[in-house]
Parts: structure tokens; C-alpha cells; sequence
């Protein structure tokens, strides 16, 4: 299967950023026929019918959690998770930057189909530059009356704006998103309630991600039941993946769900430098390594992914290489939660803390085979204790690497544990 | 109390302000600590004391946020603020073995400022550009496809560029277009 762009359109269209060649490629031809047209519950239908579900990890289905905000009056939000800070994902920057107008679409049908307001995109702070840029995007679609007050003549009244993180993991969990939008510390809150009834300044929210969001105007345009004949049954339509580490050509490569790995591989050019596959994380630093004789033949879909026991999630694939260690690589996951663990719950906090420094002594050959036990423990004292996913999450390197790849553990503690024996 | 910020960005504050409903002002936290962290060059207790009083806060609350987001800097800080990946993505491409070459080029271990006062280098998490790795920041903007050669040619320039500028301080954070490089 070849790449298919939909969302990365702009690589086959020049010029894709500018309002005038999205508008001549039918760019905000769908916001004006659900605003004027359409009522918000077929938007929500046809949003149902494509099978859409969320590009931001967790897949679940999007005209379903639209549909989950309350009918009637009052302020209600859309907000864009375009924080973007999984290690190995660079997919939301490229739609943010080359695409805009299809995100801004996308977003403002999304409103209305709610009954929002309002539109926030809130970006990981670094994309500061993007977010100038995506600002103009806004103010070109409000001069042109795309957006703003008494849309397309109608009553109804819609702004989009920006908003931008500081640097913090966290704030991709959407209710930590959410706090840091208000001014506060980006730490995650218990569920329920859910953003969709209580979310930003406690109103109805719908919380989706940028690539999600980047889809619905092509949907509405070619209709539901196009989306459908692509990917699978259960994951229709496309996926950007990110693919970084150990190939010829790392890159964004948008191909339709169900795209054996081995292709994906293929189109980002192999592993680099003529060497083996020896693993692949598939959805960042947050997911399993697995080994490369186990990823030829995967399907990249949810369902699949989740049957072979792993994740697609972001679809953001870290390839490494035979010369690869699997202690260092989760080592550095290792660091990165730790460094990433927001403070508020004790055993990520205190176990991420503590997974870094058997980590170090390991990676470093000082380590005994008492720490690869000890890791283990550590494991078992986060496991399902933890307030939000980053603790698991963190646990998903050291976790694979032991069950997969313990002879890298045996080769670690092997320095110590040869020289003792001939000491003795 | 100072007025730096007020001052200086009076109506980007205003407009900051404008993103976000009457009433919740606290939201520009983050916006207004930006341009604080330009305004004062690191975010002093001043600079603090300003932000909060400009949202309706208490300078503990800005403090905390200070503190958690990490593209705020609390402490003095050098010209060039080089924020260097070293993540797992990075580090497969070869930053780990690149970081020495960029310590002794710039002068100073990482976590650390030069003795010339000219740059702060950090070793930092994913900045989502793992397509180009290794990568860093430089007071915020990004520098791609690093190695031994561009990190020389890249610290040359910055030298260059400090050379021409009196303050010898490059903006960190965003101010008006002008504040811009």
C-alpha cells in the first residue's frame, strides 16, 4: 500500500497554508455547509458513521465523545491537544505549520457540531514560532468572515485562538492540559467528571487531538462512507506515523490503517547503515520495545496492535538497530518519566526516581543482578498506583526490555558478577 | 514593586489578556511569564511579583508555575540559552557522543554557563523534531541536523552574532516582531 495523504495534503498541493489555495481546493466549502446547512446532530452523525476515532494515542471514537457534551445553552469548548511532547512524535507540528487551515476547519466544525464558542489550540511552548504563523492562519480566515461573529450570516458565533504550554509532558493528559490553560501547575484531576461535562473554566469540553481534528473536513467533504473504504473495519481511514532512530530516512509517512509494518519501514527507507532490525517502540517512549523478528508482519491498526499485545497510539515508531542496548534505551524512558513526572502522586514520583538510578548503575556496569530484581520490584510498586497513564507509561520500556531482551540484562550485570566470582 | 514588564509590553499584555474570558485572567499566566522572562532576562523575584499582580494572583502561585514549566528560567542565565536533545530519538543518532564536542566548543558542561557569560547549555527532553535529530533549541529556536562539523560552524556563528550585539544577549522568550531575530 502506498502513502496516502489526507492530512499531510500540503505535500501534494503547494502552497496548501495559504487561505486562498485552501479555499480554491475546497478549503471551508464543509464549515459553511454545516453552519448553514447542516444541524449539529448530522455533523456529529456523519463524524459517527466515518468510524473517525482519536489520533492522540487513545483511539477512541470521535463522534462518540462529541456527542457526549450536553444539548442546550451556555459556554462550551473546543480544545486542541497539540502538545505534542511524546518522544519519537513530530506528526501535529507539520499539520500545524504546512496545513493550518485544514486544522482550523476541522476544529471549527467540531464547534459547531457541539455548540461550542470557542476554540482553543493549545501547543507545547516550543512551537512558539508555528503558533506565530498559526495566528496569522486565524486572523486571514476571520478577515475573510470564515470565522468570527454571525458565521455565514447565521447566529452563530465562533473564535479561534492559541494558547501555548511552557514545556511540561503532562499537559498532553488532557485534564492536566486543561488546569495549565487556566493558569495553573499542568497536573492531572481524577475522571469523572469528564471534560465533556466539566472542562475548561468547569464548561463542556471536548478535548481532541490536532491529527483527529485535521481529518473531519475531508469527511464531511467525500462523506462517511469514502472514510470507510480505507484502513480497516476499525480503524478507518489514515494515520500519520512518525518514524525516527535507526532508519535511512526518518520522517512523517501518512499511510492508511492497516499498512503492514514491514512497508512503513520500507518507506522510510530501512534500517540505516545495511543493519538488523533488533526493536521498535511504535507509539514513542511510552510503549513496549519490541523485537524486530516480532514487527515484520504486525498490521498497524489499533485492533491488531492490541491483539500482538502491543499499542499504536500516536504511531510514533522508534527504530533501533542490532548495536542497540536495550538497558541503555530504557534507561533513557527511564529518564525522561522521571524527569517528566508531574509530582503529584508519590509512586511516580518517588518509583521514576528510583527506576533512573538502578538504570544508571546498570548502564554503567556497576550494577548487580540484586538490581535487575529491584527494577522488577519497582515495577510492581507503580503498576496501577499511579493518578494518570505517565506512570505506566514509564513502566512500558523497562517492563519489554526484561521480557524480551534479557540477555542485554545478563550482559549488564555480567561485569560485575564475572570479576566477583573470580575474586572469590 | 517594578513595572519592567508593564512597561515594556504593555500591549502585548492587553492582548494576551484579550485570548481569554473577562474574569479569567489567570489563564495569561503562561504568556505573560514569556514576555516577564524577556522583559527581566530571567524570571526574578521582581519579574514574578509583576505577573502576579498583573493576573490577580499571589506570587506563590507564580512562583510554582515557575518552577514546572521548564522553559521558564528562575536563575541568571548566559546569552544564548542552548537547550540541547538528549533524549532516546536524539541520543540513537549520536547526541550522547556529540555532547562533549559541544561542552568544549561552548565552554561549559551541560547544566552549566561559560565563563564569559555568553552561553547556559542544557541537556533537555523531546522537542518533536526527531525527523532531524539531533536537535536543539537556542533561546528558542531550532537548530537541526547536528554534528561534530555544524555544531562547530553553529558556535562560531553564535559567537559572531554576540560579537555584533552589545547587549550580547539574543531575546529568550517572545516580545514584539522587533524582539524577534
Amino acid at each position: 500500500m502506498p502513502q496516502l495523504n489526507l492530512v499531510l495534503r500540503h505535500r501534494d498541493i503547494p502552497g496548501l497554508h495559504e487561505l486562498a489555495v485552501y479555499q480554491t481546493n475546497g478549503g471551508y466549502a464543509q464549515l459553511r455547509r454545516a453552519v448553514t446547512e447542516l444541524t449539529p446532530e448530522a455533523v456529529i452523525d456523519i463524524v459517527k458513521a466515518s468510524g473517525l476515532r482519536g489520533r492522540g494515542g487513545a483511539g477512541f471514537p470521535t463522534g462518540l465523545k462529541w456527542s457526549f457534551v450536553p444539548k442546550g445553552p451556555g459556554q462550551k469548548y473546543i480544545v486542541v491537544n497539540n502538545d505534542e511532547s511524546e518522544p519519537g512524535t513530530f506528526k501535529d507540528h507539520e499539520i500545524m505549520l504546512r496545513n493550518p487551515h485544514q486544522l482550523i476547519e476541522g476544529a471549527a466544525i467540531a464547534a459547531y457540531a457541539v455548540g461550542a464558542s470557542a476554540v482553543y489550540i493549545y501547543s507545547r511552548g516550543e512551537f512558539w514560532k508555528s503558533a506565530q504563523s498559526f495566528d496569522r492562519a486565524i486572523a486571514e480566515a476571520r478577515a475573510a468572515g470564515l470565522l468570527g461573529q454571525r458565521l455565514f450570516g447565521t447566529d452563530y458565533n465562533l473564535e479561534v485562538y492559541t494558547s501555548l504550554g511552557a514545556g511540561a509532558y503532562i499537559c498532553g493528559e488532557e485534564t492536566a492540559l486543561l488546569s495549565s490553560l487556566q493558569g495553573d501547575l499542568g497536573q492531572p484531576r481524577l475522571k469523572p467528571p469528564f471534560p465533556a461535562v466539566a472542562g475548561l473554566y468547569a464548561r463542556p469540553t471536548v478535548v481532541n487531538n490536532t491529527e483527529t481534528l485535521a481529518n473531519v473536513p475531508l469527511i464531511l467533504e467525500r462523506g462517511a462512507d469514502w472514510y470507510k473504504g480505507i484502513g480497516t473495519e476499525k480503524s478507518p481511514g489514515t494515520k500519520v506515523c512518525c518514524v525516527s532512530g535507526h532508519v535511512e530516512r526518518p520522517g512523517n509517512y501518512e499511510i492508511p490503517l492497516g499498512t503492514p509494518f514491514k512497508e512503513l519501514l520500507a518507506m522510510a527507507g530501512g534500517v540505516w547503515k545495511g543493519r538488523r532490525l533488533k526493536a521498535m517502540m511504535p507509539a514513542g517512549a511510552s510503549s513496549p520495545a519490541t523485537p524486530g523478528e516480532q514487527c515484520m508482519d504486525l498490521l498497524l491498526d489499533w485492533e491488531s496492535m492490541a491483539a500482538a499485545g502491543s499499542t499504536l497510539g500516536s504511531a510514533s515508531f522508534i527504530i533501533m538497530d542490532e548495536t542497540t542496548d536495550m538497558v541503555w534505551v530504557a534507561m533513557k524512558t527511564s529518564q525522561f518519566f522521571k524527569h517528566e513526572s508531574c509530582g503529584k502522586c508519590s509512586p511516580c514520583r518517588e518509583g521514576t526516581f528510583w527506576l533512573t538510578k538502578v538504570y544508571g548503575r546498570l548502564n554503567a556496569g556497576s550494577g548487580t543482578s540484586e538490581d535487575v530484581a529491584l527494577v522488577g520490584e519497582i515495577i510492581e510498586q507503580i503498576r496501577d498506583k499511579c493518578f494518570c497513564p505517565l506512570g505506566e507509561f514509564a513502566l512500558s520500556a523497562p517492563r519489554s526490555t526484561m521480557a524480551k531482551f534479557p540477555e542485554d540484562y545478563r550482559r549488564a550485570v555480567g561485569t560485575v558478577e564475572n570479576g566477583a566470582q573470580q575474586d572469590g | 514593586m517594578t513595572d519592567l514588564l508593564q512597561q515594556r509590553f504593555g500591549s502585548e499584555i492587553q492582548a494576551a489578556f484579550a485570548r481569554y474570558p473577562a474574569g479569567r485572567e489567570k489563564s495569561a499566566a503562561l504568556p505573560l511569564l514569556y514576555l516577564a522572562q524577556a522583559a527581566y532576562g530571567h524570571l526574578s523575584t521582581e519579574a514574578i511579583e509583576e505577573v502576579a499582580q498583573l493576573i490577580g494572583s499571589d506570587s506563590t502561585h507564580v512562583r510554582g508555575l515557575a518552577g514546572f514549566y521548564s522553559l521558564f528560567l528562575e536563575q541568571p542565565h548566559g546569552g544564548f540559552v542552548v537547550q540541547y536533545c538528549n533524549d532516546l530519538p536524539c541520543a540513537l543518532r549520536g547526541s550522547e557522543d556529540f555532547l562533549p564536542v559541544l561542552e568544549e566548543k561552548l565552554g561549559c558542561k551541560a547544566g552549566a554557563t561559560s565563563a564569559d557569560g555568553l552561553f547556559t547549555l542544557e541537556c533537555v527532553m523531546c522537542l518533536a523534531a526527531c525527523d532531524r535529530a539531533p536537535m536543539a533549541q537556542i533561546n528558542l529556536d531550532y537548530v537541526y541536523d547536528l554534528n561534530p562539523e555544524s555544531l562547530d560552524l553553529l558556535v562560531t556563528e553564535l559567537r559572531a552574532k554576540a560579537a555584533s550585539d552589545p547587549e550580547r544577549r539574543a531575546p529568550f522568550g517572545f516580545g514584539p516582531p522587533s524582539e524577534m531575530k
